[in-house]
Parts: structure tokens; sequence; C-alpha cells
């Protein structure tokens, strides 16, 4: 299918997200959308996918306008989008949730059903049973699911949101098999919207590069990565130089420690962070070093074993008493843990900083405005937290964080943002180091973690291992340590 | 079209169309529209006396109403309002009953208004503790609490507390003058004390929701308990305060509905202002000016419309139509505006993830 979008308008509050747009994507074609946090791509998306509706623009799809005003007009036209978060209702089975939205309520038996999600699964290699419920699926199946469905729902236009985001790799070489042959043999107009660029080079025909709202040009592939960024950010960026570290004291110790949840045990892990070392933890999703990292900010509960912070045993002790020993958190789920929805970023800045009974308003809007300054929030003191973009709350996230803590837990610290947020993060992160805090950090970016990391733990299935040395560590090796593969040659 | 005009559109509106909706009833009804609202506006304003009934009535639903924003602001559906009135009337008229004759008015009435905060305060601290420690919602505890509140009071009036002359379980004794709310005059029968605390309540709930750091903890942990406790917000403490407050608020207006409207105590004394409180708050979106306005609005067509039978021989059970359908509407309208201004965030993020989460956390 070809689509042509023309002169899309979109204003959230002050911001003008899409700013005149107009673009066209031809049938049979991948092509990559890309651009830095806030430029507008998930909004052009959504609108293409009738999640959200322009301001004033035309889409026209096969040259005939098209005017949608939800997701299922929008498939029922043939656009169909793969949320990052696959949007599957979890306690349903495969066969249950691929059912849903199809036209003709209760007249599709499930024997139809089947047959239909077979052949699909078949043809692209998909590994779903139809009475599997969702709870069991990796996100990696829950996308096959949602392709599936959305395949069979007749979509000519697949549009997808990070989609290789908490995938194996054997799940991405399938996802991106699948893509393929739905180009080459259906003709269908595949969008990838990605910040891997990795993946993007390796799958696209072409990429298109939206810069603060606007579109600023594309290129035809093959392109290399530096090139990719240089349409991006207008330039290459030198790759950044790896600090040298100084360590103090120990400042955090986890001893024998043993936490257990239904799904897995991690059995006596021991850890020394010292003042001023960055320790990273890696793993596939669910491996065991959410449940680490949470435990030492008390959000998760040891059941054997103990945990100290500057010297005070916290074992057992609720968040808040870690908080008061110096640990600071942030969550991956930046709105769902950590920011308020609904509150202003003034709101946030009273939040942490009040400590009387009264709320000075007028000193919070002070300090709100400097703390915007100084961690270039692009946003206002009235700015509602859920309209800033993930850039933009995570840098918020950092301003409310305290200047210098003990200990820094940070879940997926640059989680979504483009290369320059990222940066400006660990920019951030390394100077509070450089004063002594301790970062625990997990990120699914194993360059981030080679990168950053003194030591890396890798967690897989709840056991571990330590990577013997950083310095030396490649890619290739961490990635066999999170599949699994801890032998003396896996390290 | 304006921004203002706009909100007093959607405002009026509603307001206009129930009275059109409610013109048709009466007219199917067989009678005349015109006379009922002019019977119904009579009722309330024909004489100062008349006007000071629709107060009383406005005193308790104001002071209920104010502590249910306190409850909404934390996110929580303090249903048990109505429990704890009742529990409210029931610590006051204990006051009344075992110190009325030994102690001035000046001292009882002190010592009745903290035992009616205590009796409805501690009533919403339980919903607060099954809710945080063990997990009940507060809408299921509230319900459970309010029968339990109302069969306790039947208990009382019909058991231990029945008149000595022998008990038809339809009220307890009068109380003593001295336990008793005093009224400003036999024209104006309003206690202009219980007047004066429903101002102040009002005053206290929009400052403290407005500019302090315990208002600020309430919005936060209503919007988004987990973030708002990864930010260093008490949120059990938030969620168990707000109840407190609003029980505490609801035992006042129990007291008032003992110690001035009935001067005993009665089964189901709360008369639903409650629950009418509740439909009040939601209306007003929980904005302290509105709430406090609608509520009058709601007091004048509830208490003029009692002249209803004397006048045109219709029953005052119309009113609650009215009042129905303004309730309605008014809700239509709000989820209307909603819808037609600009969606902020995307329709994916759904509000059930959020309500779960929100109870996750706030249990501790």
């Amino acid at each position: 299918m070809n689509i042509e979008l023309k002169h899309i308008h979109k204003r959230f509050g002050a911001v003008l997200a899409n700013d005149d747009i107009s673009l066209t994507f031809s049938a049979g074609r991948i092509v990559g959308v890309l651009g830095e946090n806030g430029a507008g791509k998930s909004t052009l998306m959504k609108i293409l996918s009738g999640y959200q509706r322009p301001d004033s623009g035309l889409i026209l799809l096969d040259g005939q306008p098209a005017a949608y005003h939800s997701p299922l007009d929008a498939i029922a036209h043939g656009v169909g989008m793969l949320q990052q978060d696959p949007l599957d209702i979890a306690p349903f089975t495969v066969l249950e949730n691929f059912t849903y939205g199809r036209p003709g309520g209760l007249s599709m038996g499930r024997q139809a059903a089947r047959k239909a999600l077979f052949e699909i699964a078949r043809r692209y290699g998909f590994t779903l049973d139809p009475e599997t419920p969702i709870s069991h699926l990796s996100i990696g199946q829950r996308q096959q699911l949602e392709i599936a469905r959305l395949l069979s729902l007749g979509v000519k236009t697949l549009i997808l949101d990070e989609p290789t985001t908490g995938i194996s790799a054997e799940q991405k070489t399938i996802l991106f098999q699948s893509l393929r042959a739905l180009a080459r043999d259906d003709g269908m107009s595949i969008l990838l919207v990605s910040h891997k660029l990795e993946d993007v080079i390796a799958l696209c025909d072409e990429v298109v590069v939206l810069r603060g709202g606007r579109f600023v040009g594309g290129a035809t592939m093959p392109a290399t990565p530096e090139q990719l960024v240089g349409l991006m950010f207008g330039q290459p960026l030198p790759p950044e130089p790896r600090p040298a570290a100084q360590l103090g004291k120990p400042v955090v110790q986890l001893d024998h420690v043993t936490i257990r949840t239904p799904r897995l045990t991690i059995q006596d892990f021991s850890l020394t962070l010292r003042a001023g070392e960055v320790v990273g933890l890696a793993g596939l999703d669910h491996s065991g070093q959410e449940l680490v990292l949470r435990a030492c900010v008390g959000l998760a509960r040891p059941s054997h074993g103990t945990l100290t912070i500057g010297g005070r045993d916290l074992t057992h002790k609720p968040y808040r008493d870690f908080v008061a020993a110096g640990a600071a958190f942030g969550a991956a789920g930046r709105i769902e843990e950590g920011l308020i929805a609904g509150l202003t970023t003034t709101e946030h800045i009273a939040l942490t900083a009040t400590t009387g009974a009264l709320v000075n308003w007028a000193n919070a809007r002070t300090i709100t405005e400097a703390q915007l300054k100084q961690y270039d929030v692009r946003g206002t003191p009235a700015s509602p937290v859920e309209t800033l973009s993930g850039g933009n709350q995570q840098r918020l996230l950092m301003a409310l964080m305290p200047q210098s803590p003990v200990l820094m837990a940070l879940e997926q610290p640059t989680r979504g943002l483009d290369v320059e947020s990222a940066r400006w993060i660990w920019a951030q992160l390394l100077e509070r180091r450089a004063h002594g805090t301790a970062i625990l950090f997990l990120s699914p970016d194993l360059d981030e973690l080679i990168a950053y990391s003194d030591r890396i733990f890798v967690f897989f299935a709840g056991r571990f291992c330590e990577v013997p040395d950083v310095r030396a560590a490649t890619i290739d090796q961490l990635g066999r340590l999170i599949g699994g593969d801890f032998t003396p040659e896996g390290r | 079209m304006s921004k203002a005009v706009q909100r007093i559109g959607f405002a009026l509106v509603p307001v206009l169309i129930s009275l059109l909706i409610t013109a048709l009833i009466i007219v199917i009804a067989g009678a005349d529209p015109l006379a009922v609202f002019q019977s119904v506006l009579e009722g309330a304003f024909r004489s100062t006396s008349a006007f000071g009934g629709v107060v009383n009535f406005w005193i308790p639903l104001a002071l209920c109403s104010m502590g249910l924003i306190v409850t909404f602001t934390a996110g929580l559906w303090n249903i048990g309002v109505e429990g704890q009135m009742v529990m409210g009337a029931i610590a006051a008229s204990g006051v009344a009953r075992s110190l009325g004759e030994s102690l001035p008015n000046e001292a009882l009435i002190p010592l009745e208004i903290l035992a009616a905060m205590i009796g409805g305060g501690g009533w919403a601290l339980i919903v607060g503790i099954l809710k945080t420690r063990l997990g009940v919602h507060e809408i299921f505890g509230g319900v459970a609490l309010n029968a339990l509140a109302n069969v306790y009071a039947i208990y009382l009036i019909s058991g231990p507390w029945t008149p000595p002359e022998g008990g038809s379980a339809q009220s307890t004794s009068p109380f003593p003058t001295a336990a008793l709310y005093q009224r400003a005059s036999g024209d104006f029968p309003v206690s202009l004390l219980g007047l004066g605390i429903a101002l102040a309540a009002i005053l206290l709930v929009a400052l403290a929701l407005r500019g302090t750091r315990w208002g600020l903890h309430l919005k936060a942990t209503g919007k988004n308990a987990k973030s708002a406790l990864l930010l260093g917000v008490p949120t059990v403490q938030s969620a168990l305060t707000a109840f407190m407050v609003c029980g505490a608020l609801a035992g006042i207006a129990g007291s008032y509905r003992a110690l001035l409207t009935y001067g005993s105590l009665r089964p189901f004394i709360s008369g639903g202002i409650g629950f009418l409180a509740l439909l009040v708050v939601l209306v007003a979106a929980s904005r302290p000016v509105w709430t406090t306005l609608i509520a009058l609005i709601f007091a004048v067509i509830l208490g003029g419309s009692t002249r209803l039978r004397v006048a045109l021989q219709l029953d005052q059970s119309l009113a609650g139509v009215l009042q129905g359908t303004v309730v309605l509407l008014v809700l239509l309208a709000n989820g209307l505006r909603q819808r037609l201004a600009e969606p902020r965030r995307p329709r994916k993020e759904a509000p059930r993830a959020t309500v779960e989460r929100q109870r996750s956390v706030i249990i501790d």
C-alpha cells in the first residue's frame, strides 16, 4: 500500500509535535523512521495508525484520502501498529487474543481462528501454541501474536515501535525474516521506529529522519551508523572516552543475599560496592538482575542474608529507610514509577523540596525554573509531566534525585533515549560518581554496560556470574553469558 | 466561543435541560411545572424560618462534601461517609445522654463535637486500615461499615438507650436542652456555631489542599501512589489521614443531625446526606467553591420540596427526580467537555492499570 502524508500538524499545548510533515511511503519498502526523543516520530505514527488525530493535514492511502477516528478504523483501512508493549490481555490465551478485533463478533468459530493462526505462524516460523495463556509468553512471542493478529485482519501497512526491545536474538532474526518476506512477497509497507541504528541498518531499505517535529531528510540504504547519526543530529558524535575510576571505601554491601519469587530464586548473592564505583547488571528481562537492584533500595525483600548501606544494616527495612541512608532509585518506567501524571514539574519539585508543613509555591517555582534550566528540561514550571518527552522526563527525574547520594540504583537509565540524551544522562551520573556516589544500574544495551561499568554481573534465570575483566570484555562474550553459557569457555 | 462562555455553558446547559426534563415529567403527572418550581422556591425562601430549614440541611451536607473532597483528592472512594455520620451522631448522643444533665451547654457542645469527630474519624480509620493493611477495597469496607453503624444505632435505640416510657424503636428520649446546638432564634432556627464550623471547614480544606505539604501528598498519592512512594511521600499515612479527616467532618455532620435537627438519636439519622454529598462532590469535580454552591442548590431543592404536598398535593419525591437528572446531566456534560478538550495522553494508557498499581502501593 502506498501512503502519502500531507502537511500533518499536531500540537500538544506549547509543543508543536508535528510541524507540516509531508512524506510518502511506497508499497514493498521497509522504512526506518529516525529521530531523537521528542522529534515527533511517535506522534506521527500514532496519527497514521489512528491513535491520535492530526490538527490538520491529510492521509492518502493508495491515493484515496482516509479519515479515521480509531485504531480499529485504521486497521479497517489496512494500517496496523505494533506497540512497544504488546496490547494483549494477560489472563486469556493466545487463541483468544488472536480473535480480538475481528469483525463479525462471535461468528468466527474457534476452529477457523485456530486454522488462521496456524497458517500465519507456520509461514513466518512463529512459535505460538493457541492454548498458552499470554502470561506464559515472552515479549517476543507476544509480539509475534500481535503481528499475526494484525495480518489476519488484513493489514497492508505495518508500523513497529521499537520492536527489538526485550526480545531474544533468535526472535529478532525470525522477526526480521518475516518482515522482509512481508515486504517482498506481499508488497506490504513496513515502518520501523527504532533507536537501534544497527537494527535499522540491518533491516531497512530507506530511512526518513525527523527533528524538532519537522521532516529534515532521508537516505537510501546502505548507510553507516555515523551517517545516520549525522542525519539525526546534524553531525556525528565522537565516541565518549572512558573516564578513569577512583574508588573509595566500601559503601554498599550485600552479604549472601537470597531472594525468592514464585518465578526464580537468586541464591547467595554477595556484592560490595565502593564509593565511586559503577556496577552494571546484565541479563535478559526477568533473569534476576531487577530483583537484586530493587533489593538494594528496599523494594524487593531478601529471605536470607544482610544488606548494609554506609555501614547501616538495612536488612528488611522499608524503602524510606534506604532513602534516609542515602540511596536513590530510578525505575525503568518513568511515568509509572517516578513521576506522577497530572502533576506539574513545579508540584514535583515541591514534593521533594518541601520540608515544613506549608508549601511555599513562589519558592518552589523559582527552584523549578532553575532546575529545568540546569537539567536542560524542555518544559515550563506549569507543564504537567506527562506532556514532556521521554528524555525530558528522565532529566526531570535526575533533577528530583538527591545531589550526592551514597548509592544510585538505576533501571535502564537511558531507556528509549536518543544518543545525545543518553550521553547527557551519563555525564550527569559520572559527575556524581566523581563525588563518591556508587552507581548500580541495569541495562539491555551491551555497549552501555561495557562503556560505563567498572564491573559487570550477568544474570540468567536467577543464576549469576561476574565478568572477569570488564576492560577486555566484548559484546560477543557478554552475549554468550546473557544467553546462559556460564562455562569457563563462555566467560 | 471564548473559554469563559464555554465553561459557563457547560455548567448551565445541563441544569436547564434537567429542568426541562423534570417539567416534562410534571406535565405527564398532570400538574403545572411553573407552579411546582414556584412552590419549591417558596418552600425554600418564603420566610427566614423556611430558609433556616434549608441551611440546617446544607450544614451537614457541606461538612460531608468537604470531607469527601479530601478523600477524593487522595484517590479514595469513601462511600463509608454515611456510616461515619451515624457514628458521629451516636458518639455525640452518648455524651449528651451521660453528661446532659450535669454540664452547661458551653462545656457540653465542645465535648460532643470532639466525641463526634472521634466517632466518625475512628470509624473511617477502620476503613483505612482494612484497605492499607488487609487489601479490602474502601468501597466494600465502607458499605459494610455503613450497615454496621446503622444496625448499631437501631440496637442502641431499641435496647440500652430506649426511652424509659417504653420504646417504639423510633428514637431515644429527647436530649436535655443543654446538650443541643443552640438555634439563633425562632425565626432563624440555625445554629450559628454549626454554620461557623461548616464555613471554617470549607476554608480550611480549601487552604490545606492548596497550600500544605499534606495536601500535596494527598494529591500525589491520589494520582500515582507508586511514584509518590518513590518520591518520598508516606502514601499509607496520606490515605489514613485523609480517611480520618473526612470521618471527623462527617462525624460533626452527624452530631448536627442528632443535636439540632432531631434533638434525639434516630435510626438512619444521616438521611442519605453522605451519599448526596458524594454526588455533590462528583458534580463539582472536587472544587471547594463549586461544592459549596451545589450543596446549597441541592439543599434548596430538597428543603423547598417539602411544601409540594401542602401546596399542590404532589409527593416531595419529585425533588429527587430533579436532583437525579441534574446529577446525571452535569456528569454527562463533564464527560463531554473532557472528550472535547484535546486529549493529552493517547488512549492506550488505560486507567485500569493505574488503579491496580495504586492499590498495591497504598497497601503497606
